[in-house]
């Protein structure tokens, strides 16, 4: 699967679609690819505050949990709601239905130090060889 | 670091696309393309497992029988030829060194199936216990492959391959001889799923062709490979104790709660009888138990456990149930909180989730 190329990756594989102030954030397909089978999502509540590149949750795998880190700062303003029943989207549809959570962002500017989807595939490659 | 061993069927997972992992050791498949359709594949069909890493130790002679009576907690004497105990391997003080499937071969020769990992350190350990004893001991896994195939439909699958064997006639943990695609194999009907299926072992260069012939064969049937991920989580179902996990050799054999293998009944000093005969008088005072999270969560190893404020014990093994898609693991927790209905809580990542113990095992193949 590509990248979408309107989206922004982190080196911790979330990536983070940005429009005005809010951003949508989930796994990447490598991510996904990565955990293998994914049976639970543990995301914030609206309203919590959330830091870039800090812990926001986390998503297990039959064999392992991932932390999933905050691409941006800002605040959770909606958690999608399928995931509790339907933890597999985000390995059937990472940058579609299987998103975890839209936030409202403190600072849009800090996107610049996210990568572009160029730029990310770079560094899978680099980080899995 | 130390090069990987690898088993006869290393090619045929790299050729399915398994993922491998680092399992003890081993370069081994975890999964070939989801643990969840792995899992649903054995409780339903038929899953193709290599467990050629497992060990296989050979004892044999005058007093085999002896020797292994005394190293084990089960009474083998109570074992007719093809039949199949699963036993402790006993330290001194009454834990385990490795648990083992124990096969009587007839003519005082004995077949000891151990964890791929302990095998230098089982096979160590026995030669360091038979000296007084008239028996030979050879550790001959490398020249000993074994394929695993369990599932409802793992009998019909493999037997158009066997001749001069008939599986259904053998009950469960029992073996016989027979001859498969023209190699002269055993047959056991074991496994460490849950599930009806058969284990078979046979010559390494022989397995490659056996691991094919069978996809190919239950390929109708659904037969799929399957890997060491589904093969943690089904055990973990029929409540199954994992070596390393659940039991090790600080952990008594009745802590473990297998008093089932336990049989100071028979004759003989055996490792671990005094403990074991002291901590059955006087009652243990921890115990491995199955328990069910009430909330949302998933147990995993090591999450400790709570009863109020103290910490009372430890997850031992802990999953995501994928058969019965529940939250589930095995801990060992102070006796007065083993009884099913007991309620404590564990420690996941700094939240506290409610749990309640139940009865083992949490999965039971239905009878058919």
């Amino acid at each position: 699967m590509s990248n979408p190329s309107d989206l922004k990756y982190t080196q911790t594989h979330e990536w983070i679609r940005v429009e005005g102030t809010k951003g949508t954030v989930g796994i990447t397909d490598f991510a996904q690819h990565e955990l293998g089978d994914i049976v639970f999502v543990e995301a914030p509540a609206p309203g919590t505050s959330l830091s870039a590149g800090s812990p926001m949750g986390s998503v297990e795998s039959v064999k392992a949990v991932s932390e999933v880190n905050a691409p941006l700062s800002g605040a959770v303003a909606e958690v999608n709601p399928e995931l509790a029943d339907h933890p597999e989207l985000l390995n059937q549809d990472p940058y579609g239905k299987g998103w975890i959570l839209k936030m409202t962002l403190s600072d849009p500017g800090a996107l610049g130090g996210l990568m572009d989807a160029a730029a990310y595939e770079k560094y899978v490659a680099e980080v899995t060889h | 670091m130390a090069e990987l061993k690898k088993t006869p069927l290393n090619g045929e997972h790299r050729a399915l696309g398994a993922k491998m992992v680092d399992f003890g050791g081993w370069d081994m498949p975890v999964q070939y393309t989801s643990i969840l359709d792995e899992h649903a594949a054995v409780r339903t069909r038929a899953g193709l497992f290599d467990v050629s890493h497992m060990g296989e130790v050979w004892i044999e002679g005058r007093q085999a029988l002896d020797l292994v009576q005394f190293l084990s907690s089960n009474d083998a004497s109570k074992l007719a030829v093809g039949q199949i105990q699963y036993s402790g391997l006993l330290t001194p003080r009454g834990c385990f060194v490795d648990d083992m499937l124990v096969h009587n071969d007839g003519e005082s020769r004995f077949l000891l199936v151990v964890n791929a990992s302990n095998t230098e350190k089982d096979y160590a350990w026995i030669l360091s216990q038979a000296g007084r004893f008239d028996a030979k001991v050879t550790n001959r896994s490398p020249e000993t492959a074994q394929i695993a195939i369990q599932g409802p439909r793992a009998l019909g699958i493999l037997q158009p391959l066997v001749k001069g064997l008939e599986l259904s006639p053998i009950k469960y943990y029992w073996y016989g001889y027979g001859t498969v695609l023209g190699e002269s194999c055993l047959v056991a009907r074991t496994g460490y799923t849950g599930e009806d299926g058969f284990e078979i072992y046979c010559p390494p260069a022989f397995a490659p062709a056996l691991w094919r012939a069978l996809l190919e064969a239950g390929r109708a049937d659904g037969l799929i490979p399957a890997g060491l991920g589904a093969r943690d989580t089904l055990r973990l179902e029929a409540c199954m104790a994992l070596y390393g996990n659940d039991i090790d050799d600080t952990t008594t054999v009745l802590e473990a709660d297998l008093a089932w293998i336990l049989k100071l009944s028979k004759p003989g000093d055996f490792n671990g009888r005094p403990v074991l005969e002291r901590q059955k008088a006087e009652g243990v005072g921890r115990r491995l138990v199955a328990f069910e999270l009430l909330d949302r969560g998933i147990p995993r190893h090591g999450h400790d456990c709570y009863a109020g404020s103290e910490k009372v014990g430890h997850v031992t093994s802990g999953t995501l149930a994928p058969f019965l898609k529940r939250p589930l693991g095995m801990a060992y927790l102070p006796t007065a909180l083993a009884e099913a209905g007991s309620l404590f809580e564990v420690d996941i990542r700094g939240k506290r989730v409610p749990a309640k113990v139940v009865p083992k095992p949490f999965y039971k193949r239905p009878k058919g």
